[in-house]
């Protein structure tokens, strides 16, 4: 199946290198869908072109979005997903950012951005340069920091009530009766690698939670 | 007081709050809207009142725990919801799902549909002032829920697609009182199209109101009957066909002019269709497994676990640590009622995963509610709004 869709991308990818050229730094092919990724620099004309272009006409930007990788330097990804309904075809578009990096808001190609953009600054703290009003959507007026970045802790800093004394809403931190359970059920389970589901090519260290056998090993 | 000083049209000019309390905002929905009279010059909603950090959430569960929460984005198709995630969950394990567990998915996607266009057309009736279509409407909703219940347990949280397939088969009762509804249902389709399509005051308050052009569309990121009201014959049940929609016999109907009264029409002539879908899923509907048979997906029958020491292991294995997704990101979508609802999943090869990006169509839908409110009066604002079909569990998520 993914290799006919694979195959199937071929025109596309070979058009796209032959007119994008150096602003396109890697593209590939994973369960079937195309990834572009470009640096945050050149993501207007990647998009502008992406849009215009007649074998393209990626017309319509579906879903803009962050996420959070904070071992890596430029710590955020920002993704952004295109459709044409002309051609019916989807492409995926990522680049890299870091906290400090003003990446060019895609508002000026499609209006739809503004809000997905506003989430992202919302979730993440991604900057965006050019954005006509870079605010807070989702979370409380007041709120204070980003909390889809993965050192956000799940139960958040703050928990709201109404207070009867001071007859108003008032916030405090949060102090839970219970220690929030996060169990840790990863196992050096050989399910994975029995369901075929990892290339026997891998280290076998790969899966999260292996090196816990040898650990164990070691202790005892 | 004879001609108008600037002063005097400066005081036509006001800042009203509109919700987060109000019947017509459809949940919670705050609008600062600035007005000159009682003409609408800007709108900022402001969202996130029923903001739950369902992506967040959904980091920290196994990839079985988190289906759940897709019934709480909108609450009133849930099972659509459900089944973009376990399309993309599918997709990146190369988990085939059996014939007979896609024909009970789309039968109960059909069926989501069905409860998400009745719930629509009659609450944007009561916003512009029609009340019987609610009462009619939502005595044959009643009957879907109960086909919900029936199936999986639950009238809202289904948790009813899981990855791999459906959580259980269907008895054959059901499906011939799924049969017995198809008919009567159209019966009072007609109905309540005898209500609204030919009054006049219905026509009234949505002919010409809040048009969308196709070039809004695109740019406005509106999938579902927002493009279609415009005439884009865009469905991704026919032009990115999964499950089994592509041997299914159906048609797509299509506005002409974009404005919410072509909207309207649409939904209803859609519900036709999906009880057309229905239909033909009953008929077709094979014998079979359910869910896929590989078990390091999806957990053994309870009868299994009794005789079988790897059925029990398996069951402890799949409802502690879970499973394990490859490496990588997909994103896949469907055609729910609202429009193109996506889910975006990045995997690190862990039980959890990485990222999960919800793409509600909602959520573009509300953003365009500024500009296609403009210059439109204060009454149309609930129309338009209405007609854009939002459910603050998908906007705010």
């Amino acid at each position: 199946m993914s290799k006919q869709q694979t195959l199937a991308h071929l025109p596309l990818i070979a058009h796209l290198q032959a007119e994008l050229g150096d602003k396109l730094a890697n593209h590939y092919v994973r369960f079937g869908e195309l990834t572009l990724e470009v640096n945050p620099g050149h993501i207007e004309a990647v998009l502008k072109f992406l849009r215009d272009d007649s074998d393209c006409a990626f017309t319509q930007l579906i879903d803009l979005c962050g996420a959070d990788y904070p071992e890596r330097p430029l710590r955020f990804d920002v993704v952004y997903h295109l459709l044409s309904m002309t051609q019916n075809q989807r492409i995926r578009v990522k680049l890299q950012a870091g906290e400090e990096t003003q990446v060019p808001s895609a508002t000026e190609l499609f209006d739809v951005a503004d809000w997905f953009e506003r989430e992202a600054f919302d979730m993440y703290g991604i900057l965006f340069s050019g954005h006509p009003d870079l605010r807070r959507l989702l979370t409380d007026y007041g709120f204070e920091g980003h909390p889809l970045r993965k050192d956000f802790p799940l139960s958040g800093h703050v928990e709201v009530r109404y207070d009867d004394d001071a007859k108003k809403v008032i916030q405090e931190p949060v102090s839970l009766v219970q220690e929030f359970r996060d169990f840790d059920f990863e196992s050096p389970w050989e399910g994975a690698r029995a369901a075929n589901l990892i290339p026997d090519s891998l280290p076998p260290d790969n899966l999260p939670g292996d090196e816990k056998a040898s650990q164990q090993e070691q202790e005892g | 007081m004879s001609a108008q000083s600037p002063q005097d049209t400066q005081d036509r000019k006001f800042t009203i709050n509109f919700g987060p309390q109000h019947p017509a905002a459809h949940g919670v929905l705050r609008l600062v809207m600035d007005l000159d009279g009682e003409r609408v010059e800007r709108i900022d909603p402001h969202i996130g009142l029923l903001h739950r950090g369902t992506e967040k959430l959904i980091e920290h569960k196994t990839y079985l725990q988190s289906l759940p929460y897709f019934d709480r984005l909108d609450y009133v198709s849930p099972m659509n919801q459900e089944h973009a995630y376990a399309l993309a969950v599918e997709r990146m394990m190369d988990v085939a799902v059996p014939a007979r567990g896609q024909y009970i998915r789309v039968l109960y996607c059909e069926i989501g549909r069905i409860l998400n266009h009745i719930m629509n057309i009659c609450t944007q009736a009561l916003d512009v002032g029609a009340l019987t279509p609610i009462t009619w409407g939502f005595e044959e909703r009643e009957k879907l829920m109960i086909f919900y219940e029936r199936a999986c347990g639950a009238r809202l949280h289904a948790a009813y697609f899981r990855p791999g397939g459906v959580h259980q088969d269907l008895p054959q009762d059901l499906l011939n009182d799924i049969e017995a509804f198809c008919d009567p249902f159209l019966k009072v389709l007609d109905d309540i199209e005898g209500l609204l399509t030919d009054s006049r005051i219905f026509k009234q308050r949505n002919v010409d109101i809040g048009i969308v052009t196709p070039e809004d569309v695109q740019n406005w990121g509106m999938s579902g009957v927002m493009a279609r009201g415009s005439g884009l014959a865009w469905d991704l049940r026919r032009s990115q066909p999964y499950e089994v929609y592509s041997d299914l016999q159906f048609d797509i109907p299509l506005g002409k002019n974009g404005d919410c009264y072509d909207r309207y029409l649409c939904r209803v002539e859609e519900m036709r269709q999906s009880i057309r879908i229905m239909k033909q899923c009953l008929a077709n509907m094979p014998s079979g497994p359910v869910s896929s048979q590989d078990g390091k997906v999806v957990p053994p029958k309870r009868g299994e676990m009794k005789q079988s020491m790897e059925a029990l292991i398996h069951h402890f294995k799949l409802y502690t640590e879970g499973y394990h997704v490859p490496a990588g990101e997909v994103y896949s979508a469907v055609e729910a009622p609202k429009g193109e609802f996506g889910v975006y999943l990045i995997s690190d090869g862990s039980n959890k995963p990485y990222r999960c990006k919800i793409r509600a169509p909602g959520f573009a839908h509300l953003h365009a509610l500024d500009y296609l409110s403009r210059d439109h009066m204060l009454a149309d604002v609930s129309a338009i709004l209405g007609s854009l079909d939002i459910v603050f569990g998908e906007v705010d998520r």
